[in-house]
């Protein structure tokens, strides 16, 4: 138990995907100009890379080790990724239409986020059982959710400040993005991780 | 040969398994949509200026197919109404089409300029200080507030006053909610005179602050042959229902307060 609780609060701080990790920049500075945006985002990629630990870690334990194809991995993880995100839409359309329509195009743009393929490779390469998969990809992506709103909340500040013509747009954003991520290197070594 | 087939036969295997469960569930979880709310979409004008009460064209036309009334667009017209109620297989009652009317028109010529003004060029900013740069504080305040709202391009401000090109406007009357002097008014667009004032001052006054105010000096009401035209607030104000668009009351306003918008810009 203490393990699992270890590996959830590695995961959200210490070893944050976008922060610590660089995986996932695409959305990161994608759909952080504003707050609300990034929490759909960020509530997509919670619902999307705990399915998909969930179901990456039965095939790789039970169809690829077996065969000794764990070097297919990556491609098998993206196929599966890929059909997992559109069959969870398409259920997600018939029965909870809301949350569809709240999680909108953010959910058809996971499918080929490198954030979700990391989670799963990430997952086999420090042989997880299920469980601490499971945990591990829920709070990797609440990780990442918490740096994106975060990081929100800092580009909606930047957005009223005078800023240099030269910096203006993606330059101020990406300085921005490394003090950001230089504030959570501060969690590194937290509890001996 | 296994190193080989192995692979391909598990890979190839896993998209169909997929496949079948993806083509499946497409089948099983299949929402209907209702095909006639992308034909709605297409028929409205797509300019998203809100003026049927819905946030959008998209939501409109999803509106429309779950039973709203097909009338409420005032940018399209009867003949929107006319493929609408096509496509949608019910009548509905053409509403009359109206434009947008700015009841001034003391460009800066024709009014004292009290002062400089130098802050934001917005309408309400200007309008706040001694109520505008222009002596007369019921006219145009002539920023453009009205211009930057409107969404079909009809709006153009020249010396200090806006004129509405009325073959472009489409009535949303975005216009109207924007002017601080709320002197913009709908009118139908068959209506040809208006009184281009919105002074409620004493004639004198107004006169002194504007050349071309109306100083309610009940000429034209008597000259009207339908008595469309009354004192309301110190201005003659015709009521376009009842004018029969016949140009008496132009031709003996002293003060040209009053003018033919037929066109007009």
């Amino acid at each position: 138990m203490k393990e699992i609780i270890l590996i959830a609060i590695a995961a959200i701080f210490v070893e944050n995907f976008v922060l610590s990790k660089f995986l996932g920049i695409c959305p990161f500075l994608g759909v952080s100009k504003k707050t609300s945006t990034a929490v759909g985002m960020g509530g997509a990629i919670i619902f999307v890379i705990t399915i998909s630990s969930l179901v990456t870690w039965p095939i790789y334990e039970y169809l690829l080790k077996p065969y000794d194809l764990t070097y297919l991995r990556t491609i098998v993880f993206i196929l599966v990724i890929a059909a997992l995100v559109q069959l969870v839409e398409t259920v997600m359309k018939k029965f909870m239409p809301p949350l569809y329509r709240a999680l909108g195009i953010y959910l058809p743009l996971i499918t080929t986020n490198c954030a979700v393929l990391g989670s799963a490779l990430l997952i086999v390469e420090r042989e997880y059982t299920l469980a601490k998969a499971v945990v591990f990809g829920f709070a990797s992506a609440v990780g990442f959710t918490l740096a994106l709103v975060l990081f929100s909340g800092v580009r909606e500040r930047i957005e009223t400040n005078d800023i240099p013509p030269a910096f203006q747009g993606l330059p101020i954003t990406l300085v921005a993005a490394a003090l950001v991520s230089v504030a959570f290197f501060g969690f590194q070594g937290l509890f001996g991780i | 040969m296994g190193a080989i087939l192995i692979p391909v036969a598990i890979v190839s295997g896993l998209g169909l398994v997929f496949g079948i469960i993806l083509s499946y569930a497409s089948v099983k979880f299949e929402v209907k949509g209702d095909d006639r709310t992308e034909k709605v979409r297409e028929a409205l004008p797509g300019a998203n200026c809100g003026a049927c009460g819905f946030t959008g064209c998209d939501n409109y036309a999803e509106a429309i197919v779950n039973g709203a009334e097909i009338n409420l667009c005032p940018v399209g017209g009867s003949e929107l109404v006319t493929r609408l109620s096509e496509i949608m297989g019910v009548e509905a009652q053409i509403g009359e089409k109206t434009v947008a009317r700015v009841m001034c028109n003391g460009s800066w010529d024709k009014v004292t300029v009290k002062f400089d003004y130098d802050g934001i060029i917005d309408c309400r900013s200007a309008a706040t200080m001694a109520g505008g740069p222009s002596s007369c504080v019921y006219g145009c305040v002539g920023m453009g507030s009205c211009k930057k709202v409107c969404a079909f391009d009809a709006i153009v401000v020249e010396n200090g006053l806006t004129r509405i090109d009325e073959k472009k406007c489409s009535g949303c009357g975005k216009c109207v909610a924007e002017c601080p002097k709320m002197i913009i008014k709908m009118v139908p667009s068959k209506s040809e005179y208006s009184v281009a004032c919105s002074n409620e001052e004493k004639g004198a006054v107004a006169r002194k602050n504007c050349t071309v105010a109306c100083i309610a000096c009940r000429k034209c009401v008597k000259e009207c042959p339908v008595g469309a035209i009354s004192i309301i607030n110190q201005r003659a104000v015709i009521d376009p229902v009842k004018c029969e668009n016949c140009g008496a009351c132009i031709k003996v306003c002293p003060t040209t307060a009053i003018m033919k918008y037929k066109g007009h810009m």
